[in-house]
């Protein structure tokens, strides 16, 4: 089991974590690592991958449009707007 | 009026026919109940009384006019993991604190279409990640039968609320055993269907490859009612089977009383009955497993020769997918938003924020697990382990009709204990996660308490698609 870098782990993760969180969860979740990585014991590699809890795949529908939320219904739950807009921090310079 | 809450759906579907009681007055009784045990219990995050009352009068004028429906008046209360348009939807955590559903889920929808009254929301772990009902963003709920006791989670607020007569009925789901466990652990019934067979549309997304809705009731025949309703292909959930539900209640209608379970095999795998299991958990199933006999099955021991590596698999698989659909909550279209100048600031503070403890440990390991230089090691060699654990269950359902099992290895835990020890509440769905893994059906049915008086509950596992065999079986052994 290699280490478990909780910096670089939490940066992918988008959460910032505070110093106690770091201390806690970097020191839990080696255990829970070193636990989960039991499964490396077992021969494995002339195995298909099992993805879903049934084989019929997720087949798509028709491409038929249908009418989608009401606008208002949707962005009454917006954390910010402007007019029609949800509204961001800048994203590009 | 108050014994009306206690019926069972069954029981007041036919009262509400008879017309011996309106769905006004069922309504008011439970919300009454609900509103006094808040303090004690705390099986909601939401209680909805004006637009309960407002959907069980529009019920009652249905029925004076004659118009029938499966649940026409009947009180459910939701998960407060499924949309119900207009109610508020938080999963149990802050980041979703004020979101209103602008849209019904379609196991909602197809309640409503139904009949049924939306009581309100009931509490659970947050985004379904646990077993205790304790990682609520809104405070735990306290087990109704064993006082001072965990209710079991994720779905701890359903079985709340239906074990402590608050609701007929209830939904929840069930990614490893989030809907079996706590119906264990408060005395009631609780189906986690086939993967597929139950919409998730419109349900908050823990873990896709394993999540299913089910109902949470007093009876097999409840659950049975309610699978009617929500079960069946739908077009908004691509991962829905397409084979058509069969009809459920009444399965069992035909069987010989005196040998219900006649010409059926009940598998006993090995591994479930090992040294980690309560006394009083094994003794009661294997009364449980006598009592089948007794009732025409024959017994078999079965093996499930790879069910030790199965909570290493669910929570390599399980946390992976809840870190890729956690991902939505940014702070960006709803919920939460702490404001940042620029965007990744406000993408960590955001969650940081709005996710509690639990989640973000979950969060973390699947991001790991899915990371560079990881993802072969973990991810797919644990997706490789699941298809040895599917393969069990088939080869065991190759010998017999049904599994016979406890829910989960010991009786509920009090309240705050193994808070700090993320493993050894992991190891509490050792009993549960396999019929996920491989896709399964399984039912929790009440067989007992201890001698303190805790519920404990028998599972019945049966292969995909098996529920009418699964149910036939529950009816048989269910308490009477």
């Amino acid at each position: 089991m290699a280490g478990f870098d909780i910096d670089r782990v939490a940066l992918l993760a988008r959460l910032a974590l505070t110093e106690d969180e770091r201390r806690i969860f970097g020191a839990q979740l080696e255990t829970i690592v070193a636990y989960v990585d039991r499964i490396a014991g077992l021969e494995t590699a002339e195995l298909d991958a099992t993805l879903h809890g049934h084989a019929e795949g997720a087949p798509l529908r028709a491409d038929t449009p249908t009418p989608g939320l009401p606008l208002e219904a949707v962005l009454a739950n917006a954390p910010a707007r402007v007019d029609d807009e949800i509204r961001m921090p800048r994203v590009v310079e | 009026m108050d014994d009306i809450r206690h019926m069972t759906l069954a029981q007041a579907l036919a009262g509400l026919r008879a017309k011996r009681f309106s769905s006004v007055e069922l309504t008011q009784a439970l919300l009454g109940a609900m509103e006094a045990s808040q303090r004690d219990i705390h099986a909601f995050v939401t209680i909805d009384a004006e637009g309960a009352l407002a959907q069980a009068a529009e019920a009652d004028r249905r029925r004076a006019a004659g118009e029938e429906a499966p649940l026409l008046g009947a009180p459910i209360a939701m998960k407060d993991n499924m949309n119900v348009a207009g109610q508020p939807c938080t999963a149990s955590s802050r980041i979703l604190e004020g979101y209103v559903a602008p849209y019904d889920a379609t196991v909602s929808a197809r309640l409503r279409a139904a009949g049924a009254v939306f009581l309100g929301r009931t509490n659970m772990d947050e985004f379904a990640l646990g077993s205790t009902t304790q990682t609520s963003a809104f405070g735990p709920t306290e087990n109704p039968v064993a006082r001072g006791c965990i209710p079991g989670g994720s779905s701890g607020g359903s079985a709340a609320a239906v074990g402590g007569g608050l609701a007929l009925a209830a939904l929840g789901t069930d990614t490893g055993g989030s809907i079996r466990q706590p119906a264990s652990h408060c005395g009631i019934v609780g189906l986690k269907p086939t993967y597929g067979r139950v919409s998730r549309y419109g349900v908050v997304a823990c873990a896709s490859s394993l999540d299913q809705v089910g109902p949470m009731t007093k009876t097999v025949e409840d659950a049975a009612l309610l699978m009617d309703v929500i079960a069946g292909h739908d077009p908004l959930d691509a991962t829905t089977l397409a084979a058509p539900a069969p009809r459920l209640a009444g399965c069992w209608e035909g069987m010989d009383p005196a040998r219900p379970l006649a010409g059926m095999t009940l598998g006993l795998p090995k591994e479930y009955f090992g040294d980690g299991l309560d006394p009083e958990v094994r003794a009661l199933t294997e009364a449980a497993a006598k009592r089948a006999e007794a009732l025409g099955a024959a017994l078999r021991e079965v093996s499930l020769p790879h069910a030790g590596f199965g909570i290493p698999t669910y929570y390599i698989c399980m946390t992976a997918e809840v870190s890729a659909n956690l991902a939505r909550f940014d702070g960006v279209r709803y919920g939460l938003r702490v404001p940042r100048e620029e965007v990744l600031g406000q993408y960590l503070a955001t969650r940081a924020q709005g996710f509690g403890a639990e989640t973000k440990r979950r969060i973390l390991l699947g991001t790991f697990v899915l990371s560079s230089g990881y993802y072969d090691a973990y991810y797919n060699r644990a997706q490789k382990v699941r298809t040895l654990i599917r393969r069990d269950f088939e080869a065991a359902f190759a010998g017999c009709d049904l599994l016979l099992a406890p829910v989960t290895p010991e009786p509920a835990w009090p309240l705050g204990v193994y808070q700090d020890d993320p493993i050894r509440n992991y190891l509490s769905d050792v009993l549960t996660v396999g019929a996920n893994l491989a896709g399964c059906c399984a039912i929790a049915i009440p067989a007992g308490a201890t001698a303190a008086g805790k519920p404990v509950g028998l599972q019945l596992l049966g292969p995909a698609l098996g529920e009418a065999t699964l149910l036939r079986a529950a009816h048989a052994l269910e308490p009477r």
